[in-house]
């Protein structure tokens, strides 16, 4: 390449570009940092005005997350003493004890066994068709594909209140299992669509020379295929679990107790008086980081998965 | 009968190696691979969608399993159309899809175009930028309902100090004329770097010697950016407007969490409304009859679109 190029932006135009683009950066990572401050704050700190940058860090937030509280009448508080534990100390103010566990550890608990349930399912199947369309005549290929592809545009309201009585009368309301196989159907096109790409960028001479060799059809799938495509199954798995992991629709309206995830959970969050904003924070950063993690992890692979591979950088 | 040599090998390896293929044909694998998932999605999208349909003629209600099911014809259809709320749930929503589709292509690709510059670092800031869109939108919603607080809310705080305004004088979602707009911010808060995404894939895909041979004509730069960049760009970014048209048409679970439909019904979106009538009011066959409606409406927008979409790629 010659050092002059007619494309190649000036220095000026890129400090310029990089000013604009780091400012609307930080705009955006604003709101993610208050959230993450605020479930470090003290409920006084949190509704403060003005609002406070600087502040003494507290995990009262975590706390009062994690377990429940009840105000107690000044003599009964009283009779009990000092407070025994570390935690009971940290929300012994305006009068209340913690009197057991809140049901956010139950409800994240759901959010991983359904997320990671309906990950490992929605990947084989997935895994499966999407070798299916990529290397055999399937009949119908295209209407199948597009047929797929169409149940993502349903409104998830739309097909809820069958699936509500659906699931009624087979057991699976409000059930992990019957939350895995929602979620699985819900994720199977993404899942499709993305391992499909994948698997079709493997050349297909590998299986070939597999074939020669001996190898079965099957053989040759899960030896040869399985081990080159493992960064894309990977990457497909992790998106999946997003999308499983931020659903809010299903869970809030399929799920009353049992089988409900953190997502319809975090924002019933409610202290002594009202919302408890440190405890809604704290468990919005719980939940929060795991995604963001990820997503530092998936830069290469982002635009593919968002947009169903249709779109390759 | 086969004398030569060669004739002998060529007939003998095709079935040496295919018994050596042991096991089931391609067709039969082919079949054993697709059909679980063409069964669920039968099972789980396809049966309740049928099931949609057949209650959208009836008069059940969820609530009332014991009474008589009657059906009603087009009846609950008629009434879905004559009624003003759902017509002024269908406008906010059209309201909501415009402002933020036209937002978050402006700002998405004027960012797209600007990282586009490869200045230093640009990889992390992008990173930072494309975070929000991967949170989950009820928690991003109920925390926003934080910041929208009048007075203690940063959002109020920053705007209130910018604009010299008192931040406690005005409530984002608390008033009819500022809710709309509390919605659309946080909405292209969250999606505007999806946008930015796939313009910028659009712009690294547009090889640097038609701008090569622009110059050479001694185009202008302003010129080469409305015959160049933007021509080439178009397609992806009418498919970022499909995808975000697609989801915004099902908004569901930020705005409930951010303004639950109110002040009023101002900011009730369709998903709202039909989750009100579906799992509040439980008329059952009224909000399938709406369900079926809604989802006509998206799946025609869509098709239609997507020829419109054809069309420009093919030019």
């Amino acid at each position: 390449m010659s050092s002059y190029s007619v494309t190649e932006p000036s220095g000026r135009q890129k400090w310029f570009a990089g000013i604009l683009v780091v400012v609307y950066a930080v705009i955006t990572l604003l709101p993610l940092l208050w959230i993450i401050g605020t479930g470090f704050k003290s409920p006084e700190d949190a509704i403060a005005y003005p609002p406070k940058m600087v502040f003494q860090p507290t995990v009262e937030g975590y706390v009062n997350l994690f377990t429940t509280r009840t105000r107690v009448p000044e003599d009964q508080l009283k009779a009990l003493g000092e407070p025994a534990t570390w935690y009971d100390k940290l929300v012994r103010k305006e009068g209340v004890v913690i009197t057991g566990a809140s049901r956010f550890a139950e409800r994240f608990c759901n959010s991983v066994i359904i997320g990671f349930g309906s990950t490992v399912l929605c990947i084989t199947l997935g895994t499966a068709a999407a070798y299916a369309f990529s290397r055999f005549k399937v009949p119908l290929k295209d209407d199948l594909l597009f047929f797929i592809l169409s149940t993502r545009m349903m409104p998830p309201i739309a097909v809820a209140i069958p699936i509500f009585l659906m699931f009624r009368s087979l057991g699976l309301s409000d059930t992990h299992a019957g939350m895995i196989l929602l979620y699985t159907a819900v994720n199977l096109s993404l899942s499709v669509w993305l391992l499909k790409g994948f698997i079709d960028e493997i050349p297909i001479e590998y299986e070939e020379a597999a074939l020669i060799d001996g190898y079965t059809r099957f053989q040759a799938f899960y030896k040869v295929v399985l081990p080159q495509a493992v960064t894309g199954i990977a990457s497909t798995a992790i998106f999946c679990l997003i999308f499983a992991w931020n659903e809010y629709a299903f869970a809030v309206l399929l799920t009353s107790g049992n089988a409900q995830t953190a997502p319809p959970f975090i924002p019933t969050i409610i202290g002594v008086s009202g919302q408890d904003w440190p405890a809604v924070a704290a468990g919005a950063t719980i939940f929060l980081v795991p995604v963001m993690v990820f997503t530092i992890l998936l830069r290469k692979h982002l635009l593919r998965g968002i947009t169903f591979g249709a779109v390759r950088k | 009968m086969l004398h030569s040599p060669i004739d002998r090998v060529a007939s003998a390896t095709p079935p040496a190696i295919a018994a050596r293929i042991r096991g089931l044909s391609d067709r039969a694998i082919a079949w054993l691979f697709v059909a679980p998932s063409i069964v669920l999605l039968l099972a789980i999208n396809i049966f309740p969608l049928i099931w949609t349909i057949r209650l959208s003629f009836t008069n059940f209600r969820v609530n009332r399993p014991n009474a008589p099911i009657e059906f009603v014809g087009l009846r609950n259809y008629i009434n879905i159309l004559s009624d003003s709320d759902i017509w002024q749930s269908m406008q906010a929503t059209a309201h909501f899809l415009i402002w933020t589709i036209v937002l978050q292509v402006l700002i998405g690709f004027s960012l797209a175009y600007l990282i586009n510059k490869k200045f230093r670092g640009n990889d992390l800031w992008t990173t930072i930028i494309v975070l929000p869109m991967m949170l989950s939108p009820a928690v991003v919603g109920n925390f926003w309902t934080f910041l929208y607080q009048p007075q203690i809310g940063l959002f109020n705080y920053v705007v209130g100090f910018l604009t010299g305004n008192d931040p406690s004088s005005f409530s984002m979602i608390a008033s009819t004329s500022l809710a709309p707009w509390a919605i659309v911010i946080v909405d292209t808060w969250m999606w505007t770097p999806f946008v930015m995404l796939i313009c910028l894939a659009g712009l690294r895909s547009i090889p640097n010697s038609i701008y090569e041979a622009a110059e050479c004509d001694r185009a202008s730069k302003w010129r080469q950016f409305w015959t160049i960049t933007i021509p080439l760009v178009l397609p992806f970014l009418m498919l970022a407007v499909l995808f975000r048209g697609i989801e915004n048409f099902k908004m569901f679970d930020l705005v409930v969490q951010l303004t639950g439909g109110g002040p009023g019904s101002i900011t009730e979106l369709t998903s709202v409304n039909l989750k009100r009538a579906a799992f509040e009011q439980w008329r059952t066959g009224y909000a399938s009859a709406y369900a079926v409606i809604l989802f006509v409406t998206v799946f025609g927008l869509a098709s239609i679109y997507v020829k419109a979409l054809n069309k420009v790629k093919q030019r």
